[in-house]
Parts: C-alpha cells; structure tokens; sequence
C-alpha cells in the first residue's frame, strides 16, 4: 500500500496528482448521527480520509475532582487507528496526537456555550480510520457536527480547513503527500459568523505575504466547507422528519 | 487548564483594564519584551546548554549527542529530538511524572522552529547511511515559570545548539571512535519565537505568568533569520480574528529581529 512521491505535485497547467485545481477542495461527504450509542455523531469522507467523531455528555465528570464549578469540562482525544497509515501505528497515543488533542480542544471550546453546564464533562472523541492529509481540520468538522447533533448548545459551527505551499505554488486542502513533499502547511479553523479563528499552526517556510495569502485561501475553503457541514446538519432532521410524518 | 495559578479577580480586571488602556501591569508598553539575560555553556557535561532568563522565567537547555539509527525514510540524515520538562521546582502548579500535553506543546513548538528553519545541518550528520547516525537530544528545563515559556526555551535551545560543540570521531570496523578535539555542529539558520497573549481584544508581547491566566487565547509566530515565518501556534480557549494575525506577525518580524541580536553574535 505504499505510495509513492510523484516527481512533480503540479503540473505546468496548476494542475494536482489527485486532478485538482491550486483552490479546489477535495470530494466531501458528511453524515451526521452515526453512530447509536453516543449522543451525538458525525463521520466524514474527504478524499481518502475517513474520520468519525462522537460525543457523550453533558455528563457526571469522572474523575470527580475535576468537575468545574462553573462550566463544563470539555475532554477531546483525538487517535489515528493503527491501519489508519502505511506504516502500522501503534495503538498508544503519541506526542502529536497528545498535542492535537490539545489544539482541537482548544479550538471546540470557543464555540460552546460551556458555562450552561457547570460541574460536567462533555466527551469529545475522534477517530481516525483512513489518514490522507488534513485529519486535524477533518477533526474538528465532525467533533462540531457531533456537538451540535448532541443537541450542544453552541456559538457557531466549528469548520477548518488547511491550506498551504507546494512547489512554489499556494494551495488549498493539503493531501499526505502534498504536505509531505511540499514547502508549508498551514491548518485553520474557523468560527465563520463571528470571524474567529480558534486554531492556528503551521510548519514550513512562509514569507509574510505568503502567509497571508495562505491564511486567505483557507478562510474561503472554510467557508465552502461550512456550507456542506450545515447542509449535512438539516439533512439528518429531514430524514427525520418524514419519518416522522408518514 | 488543570494546573493554573490563581489570581484574584481584582488583580484580573486590573491586568484588562490597564490593557485596554495600552498599559501593562509591570510598566512595560504591550510590545515590550522582558529583559533577556543569556549564559552559555553552564553544564559542562553537556555537548551544549544555556540558561535564560526572560524576566523571572528561567530556562535551561542541554544538547546531548549520541549515536543512533535514522529514520527510514530520510536514511542520510541525523535526527533531532526535542524534550521539554515543567520540573516541578519551577511552580507549584507542575507535578511529577510523565510529561502532560503542555510540556509536550511546549517541545513541539520549539522542535517546528528548528525543524522547519532547517537550524541543523542534520545531512551532515550522517555517519554510515540507513544505519549510524548522530541524535541531537534537545532538553529544556524550565527552572521558573512566571509566563512565555515558549519564547524562554526557543532562545535557550538556540543558545545552546549554538553552543555545542560535537566530539570529532572516526568510524573503524563499523564502530564509531572518539578522537580528541572538538568541533562546532553544523548550525545555518536561527530561529526565534515570539509570541502573543490577546487580552480585551488587544494583542501583548511576552506575557508574564498573571496575564497568561487573564489572556483569551495565544499565538505563538516563529520567524528564521531571513525573516520568514517558519512556525505558527494558537493555544488558549479564545480566539484570533484574521486582522490580529497579521497584525501579530508584522510585531513579531521585527521582535524576532530584535531578539536574534543578543542570541546570535557574529
């Protein structure tokens, strides 16, 4: 199952190994509410990522001395599978995924409404089944579906997108192979009616304008991918509602 | 945040108020850095090491070299492992036992800036190819905590890779022998972080400990010696709007600048 790095990520019409444009996204598809046991779900296929996220909570915080006196306790843990990859992944959490469960957090927390829960936890997990470039942005489009289908209240949807430099060129929505042999890699998410931006990372090499440039590309994936989560959101309560109704 | 220092809540508003009105606490102007003061090569033990202290924070820093194996996809280079410990001496919110998702934030963050400046020559440190080649151990000691670790250590571990001298060695047999003499690793780029604490919607450099607990969110820019940005890290539960990350990078070029002057002396 090894892949292989092409000789060129961009041909001379700016166009990419996966046949896409410099500010396309890749193929999306989402569902909301998959899964039966949490109280709220989401599952995303975006070009060959797969990744699945579910929420259990507002619930009694175990262990107790951590309940907050004022709001709820978001825990997230975000996990790759050990199949997820070429090279088998072992199961134990690694230094990244340490850290991404961090920063995915730190990027959910701003859109809920926390302190109408105090002394709870709300459970936030993600898995990664299929990586291919973007798991984090990926991440955090399903953890806000599955929030929102928890019934969570919250500020605003959660998308995130990531965009970056590959052979000279700015692009949108990095594969695996494009981060791995290209120049930078920005992830952003996105808070789009209150214009906030919760997360922030990059490596790579950026002049400012570039940076720029890149942070722009981003906000306006962002922006398509939201459309898609919220579309994604109704057509759960439609199906829901003719059930309903017949 | 699970271990954080409390501060009142009149000394919080105090801390936002005097923001909002373009002044800190401690007298410095939102942009003002603490003063840096930078020892190096303090363990001689160490193949390199530092010690920083900006403002009250105070870092340490070791580089320790040995002998390894690469990583199979880039078999001809040499390897960079970033640590970062919150020793429980340096505040009485760091505990004991296996590093937590801050300390490994804080050694991820500085390993980008290195990393992703290209800092080492790690192609010249290739001894047989797929099989012998050196580590570079990073270790950051955070000895006092009063705010902007991030910063403290990006310095401290620059200082001190600047500092390290490797021991001159030759390979008989398929071993590696030690020969006498030293030379310097192979350094070509100096990274610098600078990072930001948002405070009632208005952006301060360097944040001392009481600003961390009162600030919305933090963004951390790391910029090389050419002045392009080579890392990038919000932390915090709030947020940045478009227009304050920019804003923050065009301050942090110029800081960064600033800041490489005292570290690196041509």
């Amino acid at each position: 199952m090894l892949q292989k790095m092409p000789k060129k990520l961009i041909d001379e019409n700016g166009i990419r190994v996966d046949g896409r444009r410099l500010d396309e996204l890749r193929p999306v598809k989402i569902e909301v509410g998959v899964l039966e046991n949490a109280d709220g779900s989401a599952y995303i296929e975006q070009g060959k990522g797969k990744i699945l996220a579910a929420v259990y909570g507002p619930k009694e915080v175990h262990p107790k001395h951590l309940a907050l006196p004022d709001r709820a306790l978001l825990r997230c843990r975000y996990h790759m599978a050990p199949f997820s990859v070429e090279q088998r992944k072992s199961p134990a959490p690694s230094r990244r995924e340490m850290e991404l469960s961090k920063v995915v957090r730190e990027a959910l927390e701003p859109s809920i409404f926390v302190e109408y829960y105090p002394r709870t936890s709300i459970d936030l997990f993600i898995e990664v089944l299929q990586a291919d470039g973007g798991t984090r942005c990926a991440g955090i489009i399903v953890a806000s579906l599955a929030l929102a289908d928890a019934g969570i209240p919250m500020r605003d949807l959660v998308t995130a997108c990531a965009a970056g430099k590959v052979e000279g060129r700015l692009v949108l929505d990095l594969t695996d192979i494009e981060d791995k042999g290209g120049e930078a890699d920005v992830p952003l998410a996105l808070l789009p009616n209150l214009n906030a931006v919760t997360l922030l990372q990059m490596d790579g090499m950026l002049t400012i304008d570039e940076f720029e440039h890149v942070v722009n590309l981003a906000f306006d994936g962002c922006k398509r991918l939201y459309q898609l989560q919220k579309e994604a959101l109704k057509a759960k309560y439609v199906v829901a509602k003719e059930v309903v109704e017949e | 945040m699970t271990s954080s220092v409390i501060v009142a809540r009149v000394k919080q508003r105090q801390i936002a108020q005097l923001v909002s009105s373009g002044k800190r606490l401690d007298g410095r102007g939102l942009t003002d850095y603490r003063e840096v003061q930078l020892e190096v090569g303090p363990i001689e033990h160490a193949e390199g090491s530092s010690r920083v202290r900006l403002g009250k924070t105070e870092v340490m820093v070791g580089i320790k070299i040995e002998v390894g194996e690469p990583f199979p996809d880039v078999p001809n280079e040499g390897v960079l492992t970033v640590n970062a410990e919150l020793v429980p001496l340096a505040s009485p919110t760091f505990e004991p036992g296996p590093p937590d998702e801050n300390s490994i934030e804080l050694a991820r963050i500085v390993d980008r800036g290195i990393r992703e400046s290209k800092a080492i020559a790690l192609e010249k440190l290739c001894i047989e190819p797929g099989k012998k080649v050196f580590i570079i151990f990073v270790d950051v000691y955070v000895l006092n905590h009063d705010g902007n670790l991030i910063d403290a250590s990006a310095i401290a571990s620059l200082a001190a890779l600047l500092n390290t001298k490797m021991f001159n060695y030759e390979v008989k047999e398929g071993e590696v022998k030690i020969k006498p003499g030293y030379t310097p690793l192979p350094i070509r780029n100096y990274p610098i972080a600078i990072t930001f604490a948002k405070i009632n919607d208005k952006l301060i450099a360097d944040p001392w400990l009481e600003e961390e607990q009162v600030m919305d969110a933090r963004l951390t820019i790391t910029f090389e010696r050419d002045g392009k940005i080579c890392a990038v890290q919000k932390g915090g539960y709030g947020y940045f709007t478009r227009q304050q990350i920019l804003e923050a990078a065009k301050i942090a070029r110029e800081k960064a600048e600033e800041l490489r002057k005292l570290v690196v002396k041509d």
